[in-house]
């Protein structure tokens, strides 16, 4: 599969979707509105335009720039190595070019991650929603949502030098620079949103089907793991999709936390290095612009950006196809 | 034949928080009879009718005085465990409230959390419950689909299919039917009609000619109090409250 024939730009729309679906702005819906009006103040019509076309302007130059640096690089490297070379070194003296490192790097801490985050997230939305009095979610929801207000950096001086040391002392061999420390804050990280994500989706299952259940019988924990969870499992999912594109993307707990070695490993008490922290590597070195070494960045990018959209874009298809499960 | 009570029930008293929704009911159930429950919207039918199984337990604000015997059980007593008496007592609901899970599965449910895992019992009482709820010929060519694909009558009757395969004493019918068509009403009336051989059922109702058609025992409620309770033929033939009687005529409510 070569990037540069594959990609083409028709998805700058649906990009143009999940963008807006991320940033909670219902943008095409304020282009609507504001056109309706159009009689009455052309002026400002005109301005939002412009803001608006500024964002989709910026993203196709984003993706732009990826693609012909992309290309570019792949002039020099070929996309076999890419895929199948077993070693990360652009930056040395023998340089090799194999992708899987670094991906390895970044599918460790985020299966760590979500290890750490969906049982978690589950329980704490099964216990918000199902046992929790209403003055005990109240408070809850707000704290929870402040974990996710933390400024990363912050989360990634915890991983270094709380998380790390404290699991030195019950994991053998475990390095100062490892995955698992950075993976399990950032599951911690990513906690908040599936759980407060999966909430409104067990919340949305009917009360006549827990009724149902209680009817018959049934315990509170059978109610919420055999009727309330199976009947919001779309929502449930797509939080953790959500919560997944978040931790591939996430960069700076692995950069303080993961060291800088990739390496083909699912070993998670060694140093690794995720695509996102070899990005913020290269972009802080001196990397002259135009070399190699520079355009290994967007490849890695692209790499990186196909994972995602390919995750965003399964998350909405796994809404539609579930949406109408109970209506 | 003997009857016997399945509920004796003295000086009931509900509030919603301040608000006192039912007062001073007394009133026994017979055995393998049909009990229906009438009156004005907000009388408190549905709040009597959910104290039988303790489903008002799940509002905060619910609280209640006086005694409801089940057989001998008083069923507000601090030992009693509400989940085992919903076993004995099942209920069915004004909307059909299907999981969205296939046929079998929704029939099995109750099974299923009792822990009954033989796959021949299953299905034995798969069809059993399917047969006596008259919808077997309807679904046994698709008990893998899903129960929302149905119509609203035969998921009513997969409701009540799913009440009886857990084999409980009594049956609670909130106003089953109001959601249907008089062809599927029908079949629902007669289904009620053959369950009291098997089971006890109460059913609140606001069609009169239906507690006329299927029930033993009426009770009529007002404002929070039971106005008149008696056999049924004799509630519409020769009520003794000037009130019932303005009811059931059409005259108010
Ligand atoms: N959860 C609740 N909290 C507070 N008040 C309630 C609650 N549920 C019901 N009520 C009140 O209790 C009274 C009795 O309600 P109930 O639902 O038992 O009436 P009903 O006879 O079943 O009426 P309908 O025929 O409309 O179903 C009504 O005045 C209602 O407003
Ligand atoms: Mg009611």
């Amino acid at each position: 599969m070569n990037t540069e024939e594959t990609f083409d730009v028709k998805p700058i729309g649906r990009l143009f979707a999940v963008l807006s679906y991320f940033t909670k702005i219902n943008l095409a819906g304020l282009m609507k509105n504001f056109s309706r009006k159009k009689a009455y103040d052309k002026g400002i019509k005109g301005i939002l335009f412009l803001c608006a076309s500024l964002s989709i302007l910026t993203t196709i130059g984003i993706i732009s720039v990826l693609i012909f640096e992309t290309v570019e690089f792949f002039k020099e490297v070929h996309i076999l190595d890419f895929l199948f070379d077993s070693q990360w070194t652009p930056l040395f003296y023998e340089k090799h070019f194999g992708i899987m490192s670094l991906l390895c790097g970044t599918i460790l801490v985020t299966l760590i991650a979500m290890l750490v985050a969906i049982p978690l997230g589950i329980l704490s939305a099964v216990y918000l929603n199902e046992y929790a009095g209403e003055r005990f979610r109240s408070i809850a929801k707000p704290v929870l949502e402040i974990l996710a207000g933390i400024p990363t950096v912050v989360y990634g001086y915890f991983a270094l030098f709380f998380v790390t040391p404290l699991l030195q002392k019950v994991v053998p061999g475990l390095s100062g620079f490892n995955a698992l420390s950075p993976g399990i804050v950032m599951g911690i990280m990513i906690l908040p949103m599936i759980s407060s994500l999966s909430e409104d989706a067990m919340r949305a299952v009917p009360k006549s089907l827990r009724e149902g259940a209680y009817a018959m019988g049934a315990t509170k924990m059978q109610v919420a793991f055999r009727v309330v969870i199976p009947a919001a499992t779309s929502g449930i999912v797509s939080s953790f999709i959500l919560g997944m594109s978040r931790a591939i993307g996430e960069t700076m707990i692995v950069t303080i936390a993961s060291g800088q070695m990739p390496r083909l490993t699912f070993d998670p008490r060694v140093p690794i290095e995720t695509i996102t922290a070899y990005i913020v590597q290269v972009s802080l070195g001196d990397t002259p612009v135009g070399t190699i070494e520079y355009n290994t960045i967007f490849a890695a990018g692209m790499t990186l950006f196909i994972f995602t959209f390919t995750l965003s874009i399964f998350s909405h298809w796994l809404k539609k196809r579930f949406r109408e499960e109970y209506s | 034949m003997v009857e016997n009570n399945v509920f004796d029930i003295s000086a009931l008293n509900v509030w919603y928080g301040e608000k006192q929704v039912l007062k001073d009911i007394n009133i026994e159930i017979k055995a393998n009879c049909v009990t229906a429950l009438i009156g004005p919207s907000g009388c408190g039918k549905s709040t009597f009718l959910r104290c039988l199984n303790r489903m008002n337990d799940f509002i905060p604000e619910f609280h209640l005085e006086g005694k409801i015997i089940n057989n001998g059980t008083d069923l507000y007593a601090q030992k009693i465990d509400p989940i085992e008496i919903r076993r004995d007592i099942g209920m069915v609901f004004q909307k059909p409230n299907p999981f969205p899970k296939s046929v079998y599965k929704n029939i099995t449910f109750g099974l299923n959390i009792f822990g009954v895992k033989d796959t021949e019992k299953l299905d034995k009482i798969v069809e059993d419950s399917l047969r006596k709820a008259a919808l077997w010929d309807e679904v046994k060519d698709d008990l893998n689909r899903s129960a929302l694909s149905f119509s609203g009558g035969q998921q009513q009757r997969l409701c009540i299919a799913r009440a009886i395969a857990v084999n409980p004493k009594v049956i609670l019918f909130d106003e089953p039917c109001s959601a249907l068509d008089p062809i599927a009403t029908g079949k629902i009336e007669d289904l009620i009609t053959e369950l009291k051989k098997d089971y006890t059922v109460v059913i609140v109702t606001h069609n009169m000619q239906q507690a006329a058609r299927i029930s033993d025992f009426t009770g009529f409620f007002m404002l929070g109090e039971l106005a008149e309770f008696d056999k049924t033929k004799k509630i519409f033939t020769d009520p003794s409250n000037k009130v019932t009687e303005d009811y059931i005529t059409g005259r108010f409510g």
